[in-house]
Order: C-alpha cells, then sequence, then structure tokens
C-alpha cells in the first residue's frame, strides 16, 4: 500500500474535448483515501474517486448542500447562481421536491412514452426528407428533449430561441462576469414568471398549472419566486442533459460498431444498453456542487472535518472496477442498477425517469436510419458543465 | 396510532433519495433501500417523501391498514 496522496491537485481533469476519463482518476481511484483538489475558484475540496466514497457521500445526510453558500464553494465559474433546490437540504429540500416530483414518476412517464416516440420519429422522418446528412444535435437531439419538456412544463416551444441562450448561460462554466450571469437569470426568471401569469389566468393540463394550483393551496408552501424557479429549473435541467447524453451515446455507439450492431440486431437491449451507456459516459467536464460536512464524518479511510467540502466524482466512480469489472468495457448486460449516471441520494436527478424514456427512444428511432454514420468529427462544447457535441454531422442512406 | 412503512424491493430503483432525506426511516443496502424501522408515528413529511420516490415503492399504511402512500 502506498502513502495516502497528499498534495492539492488542480482540478478538473478532464479534457472538454471529447468524453476520455482522465487518467488522473485512475490514479486516484488505486491510492488510498480521498484526494485534495484546487477548482479554479473556491476553496479546496475532498475528491472521492472511487465508488463507495462517491455514492457514500451523495446519501448521507451529514452532507449538506444548504451549507455550500456559507462557504466559498469550489466551482469552475466564477458566477454562483442561487442553485435552486440543489443547493437545499431535505426537509425544507423535500417541500418543494415534492410538488414537482409526482409529474417524473416511472408511472406518470410511462404515460408519455408514445409521444416522446412520435416525436423522435417525427425528427427521423423530416432528416429524411431532408436528404442524407445533418447535424445530430440540431436536428435531433436537440428538438427531442426541447419538446417533451416544453409540452410537459407548459412552455411553447416556439420560444425555444429565447429560453436556449439563457439555459446555456446558467449551465455555461465561461466566466461571465457577475453582471452578465445576473441578466441572464433575471431575463429567464422574468420570461418564466410571465408565463406563470399567463397560466394563472388560464389554467392548462400541465406542470406549470398544477404549481399554480398548488400555490393557491397553500401560500406558505411554496412562494412565488420559487414557484419561478421551479420551472426554470425543470426547463433547464429538463433538456440540456439529455440533449447532451443522445449525441454521446451516439458517438460510443458508433466507435464500437459490434455493440451498434448488438443493438440494431435486437431492440429489447435498448434499456439495459440506456442504463450502460448512462455508467460508461463521464459527462461531467468537472464535479460540482460540493458537500459539506456537517460533522466530522469517516469517509473511507479519510476524516473528513466539519465543515469541508467533499466533491463526488460521479465518472470516475462509474468506471470503479471493483464495483463494475472491466469496467472500461461497454456491456449491455450488467444488469444496469447501481450506476450513479443519475447521482444518488436525495437529490438523484427529478428527471431520471424522463430522461431513460427520453434516451431510450432516441436510440429506438436512430437505429432505425439506415447506414447511420459519423460523416466528419464533432465540434465539442467546451465552456459547458457537461461535455458533448456541439455539433455532430452525421450521414445516413436514402433507403 | 403508528403507521407501518415498508419499501417495495422489487420496485426499489435504488435512488438514494429516502435514505438520503429520513436516514432515521430508512437505510441503503447494496443497491436497495430498506426502511430501518417498521412503526412511525404519524408523520406528514413522511407522505410527501414518498411522493418523491421514482418508483413509487414507500408503502406507508396507518393503524387500520389503510394505505396513506404511494398516493395515486
Amino acid at each position: 500500500m502506498t502513502a495516502a496522496d497528499e498534495r492539492v491537485h488542480d482540478y478538473p481533469f478532464n479534457r472538454p474535448e471529447g468524453l476520455d476519463l482522465a487518467p488522473a482518476y485512475r490514479a486516484a481511484r488505486t491510492s488510498p483515501g480521498m484526494i485534495r483538489v484546487q477548482l479554479p475558484f473556491g476553496e479546496p475540496a475532498w475528491l472521492a474517486t472511487r465508488y463507495e466514497d462517491a455514492r457514500f457521500v451523495l446519501g448521507d445526510r451529514r452532507f449538506s448542500r444548504a451549507e455550500a453558500a456559507e462557504h466559498d464553494e469550489p466551482r469552475v465559474q466564477y458566477h454562483r447562481g442561487s442553485g435552486g433546490i440543489l443547493a437545499m437540504d431535505p426537509p425544507d429540500h423535500t417541500r418543494l421536491r415534492v410538488l414537482v416530483a409526482s409529474a417524473f414518476t416511472v408511472r406518470r412517464v410511462e404515460r408519455l412514452r408514445p409521444r416522446v416516440r412520435e416525436i423522435a420519429e417525427s425528427l427521423i422522418d423530416d432528416m429524411r426528407a431532408v436528404g442524407t446528412t445533418g447535424d445530430l444535435v440540431e436536428s435531433f437531439a436537440l428538438p427531442l428533449p426541447v419538446r417533451v419538456i416544453c409540452e410537459l412544463l407548459g412552455v411553447p416551444a416556439r420560444d425555444q430561441h429565447l429560453f436556449r441562450e439563457w439555459s446555456d448561460g446558467l449551465l455555461s462554466t465561461a466566466s461571465l462576469t457577475a453582471e452578465e450571469f445576473s441578466r441572464n437569470d433575471q431575463e429567464i426568471s422574468a420570461y418564466m414568471a410571465g408565463l406563470v401569469a399567463q397560466r394563472r389566468a388560464e389554467p392548462a393540463d400541465d406542470l406549470m398549472s398544477a404549481l399554480i394550483a398548488a400555490r393557491a393551496d397553500n401560500v406558505d408552501r411554496l412562494t412565488e419566486r420559487e414557484l419561478v424557479e421551479l420551472c426554470v429549473g425543470v426547463l433547464v435541467a429538463g433538456h440540456e442533459t439529455t440533449a447532451t447524453q443522445i449525441p454521446n451515446f451516439v458517438h460510443v455507439l458508433l466507435s464500437q460498431p459490434d455493440r451498434f450492431a448488438e443493438l440494431r440486431a435486437d431492440p429489447g437491449l435498448i434499456p439495459g444498453a440506456v442504463e450502460e451507456l448512462m455508467r460508461f459516459v463521464p459527462l461531467g467536464a468537472t464535479s460540482a456542487f460540493a458537500r459539506y460536512a456537517t460533522e466530522d464524518v469517516q469517509v473511507g479511510e479519510v476524516l473528513v472535518r466539519e465543515g469541508e467540502a467533499v466533491l463526488a466524482a460521479i465518472g470516475s466512480a462509474n468506471h470503479d472496477e471493483t464495483r463494475f469489472p472491466d469496467a472500461d468495457q461497454l456491456r449491455f448486460d450488467r444488469g444496469g442498477s447501481g450506476h450513479l449516471g443519475f447521482g444518488h441520494g436525495a437529490h438523484h436527478c427529478l428527471g431520471a425517469a424522463l430522461a431513460r424514456v427520453e434516451l431510450q427512444e432516441a436510440l429506438r428511432a436512430l437505429l432505425a436510419l439506415p447506414g447511420l454514420h459519423e460523416a466528419g468529427h464533432p465540434e465539442w462544447k467546451t465552456q459547458m458543465l457537461v461535455r458533448g457535441p456541439r455539433k455532430m454531422p452525421v450521414a445516413w442512406e436514402a433507403q | 396510532m403508528s403507521w407501518s412503512v415498508k419499501v417495495d424491493q422489487d420496485a426499489c430503483l435504488g435512488s438514494g433519495i429516502c435514505a438520503g432525506s429520513r436516514p432515521d426511516i430508512f437505510g441503503f443496502h447494496g443497491t436497495h433501500a430498506v426502511a430501518v424501522t417498521e412503526r412511525i408515528d404519524p408523520d406528514e413529511d413522511l407522505l410527501d417523501l414518498a411522493d418523491t420516490c421514482p418508483a413509487a415503492a414507500i408503502l406507508i399504511r396507518d393503524g387500520s391498514g389503510a394505505e396513506l402512500a404511494p398516493r395515486p
């Protein structure tokens, strides 16, 4: 056993271009304890790179997100957003989460599957009608989750050109000035507040109307500001990550033709493939949303002191050989469960069930596109919290 | 009158939401959550938490055996 690594490492490790997991993670996983990292902004933090440690920190109530507001939180961007429910702890967090969670249960989301499939197939039809080449992001990966979340929440999809820019601003790691960030935040909030006012006057069968009704029932339970923030959170988180993972999954599958052929031969493998791709693709450009210890807590070999920050490296945890044998192999027969691709604990992805349905239906529709292949290199996003193609040229056969 | 709480092991997806929110009631074992106590005092917050379970796997009954969660 080697000695614990006491250096403070510059972080993040991953390059933004591509989906490789930086070798520094393997080194960290195989050295005892956790390592210390310094992000471009904020105080140093512990980095949990092993599966057991990462899951423990994400799932243990003694690690707080709300405490981050009292500290100089480690982060890659200068600005600090309000964080919404991701900056809250239970029970406050539960009070707000429950208002939207019922719209995203496995059972409720399964009812949306036919509509998701219909949208996916119509986008494929549109691509084929135009020709045999296109940008997978613009013509498929983005419009699919945008339309789904817009319909679910009650936001007009035709406003996409407006909220896409604000949404990018919220998830950007570019060093916007405080004024730029806050103007962006105010613009999307004002836009959403306008929609809320419209829906209040004229309710519809959507999540926004349900939230307005919940506030009307009990004004203490949900403030107007929280209502607007929840809607913004659902809109932004509800499309960006899925829109990014669709081309990521296609990129990985096309680079492993045997796996792609396996899926094409047996679409029944798609749900397992989506779970495996969620595990396999290290989506994050960095680890974010540090958890603060509210008391001294033992994490593996490290005693984390009260007030210290811990970041969970999800991409690394998902490639931990002790949890996933042959972790760097893409295998559709792992049984799916246990990966941390949707996080873990109180902040486990609210939209996980919807994302699963969208990713499954996206793959199903794309597999039916004859001769799908990449037509050149993707152009990667470079200043976002998530990694993935900004543009991905693809081609297919007319028949 | 106390309530009973259980986690449906077949339905549980292992999100860790319940154990991460109410460790006094739920624990996480391997890949699934379990209730660490069977009888609890009536607690409206717990019904809310059950509603946030994506798998609707948290089963709560009142003293008469009537189902309180998951709510439809």
